[in-house]
């Protein structure tokens, strides 16, 4: 299989400069939000709430609310780049050029990725305006996170090739991981739900997504580090999988 | 390799594109039936000629395009260019060619020198401002390089479409009518750009509706309707072949029948014999020879007419003949 660097970086470049300028939209909103969920829940109510296994709740929640930013701005922005192109029809020059599926995801993924880990970075260092936290594996933190954004990325890109309306691509982002990521223990902790309440919760993948991170975070979860590494692999070869088959039928993408 | 003696007139190394039996259907969406846009279409293009693919609307010109630079999956056929075959080394096929496509399909947030520098990079070429600023030159968008695209105009817009065509130097360019919505002087400009590419050794498959464009520019002509080539000729020599010279001289007084002397030329007597119809010649000039014949012989018998109305006539009513006769014999 071959790869051409030179097509693949166009790609990515051209993807993060439309990112850039947009720079000031795509961050005010997502910022602006965490914030509030900090003022309201860290600070506010936070204040009169137990410490959940020795973590106070403020600093607990800084993890789950890092993933609901991150799960739903690395699919939206990834379904949104390669979706544009098909609404307006410019796709015709990546499908006429010498590009495949690899160059393809290494420039629009990649891209995405990039634009979640400037994001993180900056919801990381806005949580640090209110409240105390701190970073037990801070590279553990930083490659669980870059393996999330990856997988979500990916999941975002196959969005983006299935929707055929703005409706559906804002769909998966606000009516799947939003809800699935308040019900995955960004909050709390599912060791503090009552049965069946938290055998429930474990069919919940974002669950485990929030428990790896906060491990990271504060070197204890609900489910150990490995299982949840071990799924968000797992998820991310087969949004691979998924992706190459898509290209090599041309579905979606060729009449 | 040589093969002595047998020098076929149209050697291999000639054919820059080679489609054989390509066919493509649509399926139907829904309740609608399946499309047919491509029936078995063999064509071959040679290195270096500008090649005119004309056909009404729907003839399935942009799906022919599309199925060569991979928008359309083909359902059945081989495409191969410049010697690579486009199932197996279609990443070497696709680095060479060029398209421009029918619809103003751009990222319209885009700055025009971003956006022509991209198409470049995409193709793997290397960065290269000093032969981006040339091709935005040649196509005068240089003073527009810092626009935004939604600033221009739709004529503009297809420039910015055939620079980004050319950002890569290809050889072989697709224009997928190129003229569409664009001005007299534009189109002017456009085919003097065509042209310039043709020296420099570009192979150019353009489709158009201006039969006007096909005339001025093409070395060859195709026609395809309803997914099937009719016809691919030099275009002098259609012209030759299928043209027609049609004259009709309004008698001054009506005839019961036609003068002896006309027996041998290709005429008619109308409107109840009140004017005589010549319908012949070849496109080459022979038409209007006979006609001035005519006039002689009917001068010289006496014969008063007071006008000739003469018409040679152009592609355009080669390709509706054309498209007429065998559609119907296809139908
Ligand atoms: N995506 C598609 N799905 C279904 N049918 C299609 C599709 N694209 C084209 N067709 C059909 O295929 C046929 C050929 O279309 P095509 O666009 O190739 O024609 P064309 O010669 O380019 O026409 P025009 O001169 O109008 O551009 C038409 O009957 C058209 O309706
Ligand atoms: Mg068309």
């Amino acid at each position: 299989m071959s790869f051409n660097l030179t097509s693949a970086f166009t790609i990515y470049r051209a993807e993060l400069l439309r990112f850039l300028r947009t720079a000031f939209g795509s961050l005010v909103s997502p910022v602006l939000t965490t914030c509030l969920y900090f003022i309201v829940f860290g600070a506010a109510i936070g204040g009169r709430m137990n410490e959940v296994g020795g973590v106070p709740y403020g600093a607990f929640i800084v993890p789950g609310l890092l993933l609901l930013t991150m799960l739903s701005e690395s699919t939206s922005n990834a379904s949104f780049g390669i979706y544009m192109p098909r609404f307006t029809g410019s796709i015709y020059e990546l499908l006429s050029a010498p590009v495949g599926v690899a160059e393809t995801l290494f420039g629009y993924v990649g891209a995405a990725v990039t634009k979640s880990l400037i994001l993180a970075a900056i919801i990381l260092l806005t949580a640090t305006l209110f409240v105390d936290f701190h970073i037990a594996h801070p590279v553990a933190a930083f490659f669980f996170i870059l393996l999330v954004a990856s997988a979500f990325s990916l999941l975002g890109f196959i969005l983006g090739l299935w929707a055929d309306g703005f409706e559906k691509l804002q769909m998966v982002p606000l009516l799947l991981l939003t809800p699935l990521t308040f019900l995955g223990g960004t909050f709390y902790s599912i060791d503090m739900l009552a049965e069946p309440w938290r055998t429930v919760a474990l069919f919940n993948p974002i669950v485990y997504l929030v428990s790896g991170l906060r491990w990271t975070f504060y070197g204890q979860a609900d489910v150990s580090i490995a299982v949840a590494t071990g799924l968000t692999l797992l998820f991310l070869t087969i949004c691979i999988v998924i992706i190459g088959t898509i290209f090599q039928t041309g579905w979606r993408l060729r009449e | 390799m040589k093969s002595a003696g047998l020098a076929p007139k149209q050697s291999f190394v000639d054919t820059i594109l080679d489609i054989r039996g390509l066919s493509k259907t649509y399926p139907g969406r829904g309740n609608a039936p399946p499309v047919t846009a491509l029936d078995n279409v063999d064509l071959q293009i040679r290195k270096g000629e500008i090649f005119a693919l004309l056909g009404p609307n729907g003839a399935g010109k942009t799906t022919l395009i599309g199925a060569v630079c991979g928008m359309v999956r083909p359902t059945g056929g081989s495409v191969s260019a410049f010697g690579h075959d486009m199932a197996k080394d279609w990443r070497r096929m696709r680095s060479r060619i060029g398209l421009v496509p029918q619809e103003l399909s751009v990222d319209i947030f885009e700055k025009v020198h971003r956006s022509v520098a991209y198409s470049r990079g995409l193709f793997g070429k290397p960065a290269d401002p000093a032969r981006i600023e040339e091709v935005l030159r040649t196509l005068s968008l240089w003073d527009k390089r810092d626009s935004q695209l939604r600033a221009l105009s739709g004529g503009m817009k297809r420039r910015v479409l055939i620079a980004k065509a050319l950002a890569h130097d290809p050889d072989l360019l697709f224009l997928d009518e190129p003229t569409a919505g664009v001005d007299v002087e534009l189109r002017r400009d456009m085919w003097q750009t065509i042209g310039r590419l043709r020296e420099q050794g570009v192979t150019v498959i353009l489709t158009t509706h201006y039969i006007e464009e096909a005339e001025e520019m093409a070395d060859r002509v195709g026609v395809i309707s309803k997914g099937r080539i009719l016809l691919v000729d030099d275009k002098h020599e259609m012209m030759k072949r299928l043209g027609r010279t049609e004259a009709s001289f309004t008698l001054a007084a009506p005839l019961d029948s036609l003068p002896a002397a006309l027996a041998d030329y290709p005429v008619t007597l109308e409107e109840g014999g009140r004017s005589i119809v010549f319908r012949g010649g070849d496109g080459s000039g022979l038409g209007k020879k006979q006609v001035a014949e005519i006039a002689r012989i009917l001068v010289n018998g006496g014969i008063e007419f007071d006008g000739i109305d003469q018409h040679e006539s152009s592609l355009e009513d080669i390709f509706v003949r054309l498209v007429d006769e065998k559609g119907a014999k296809a139908a």
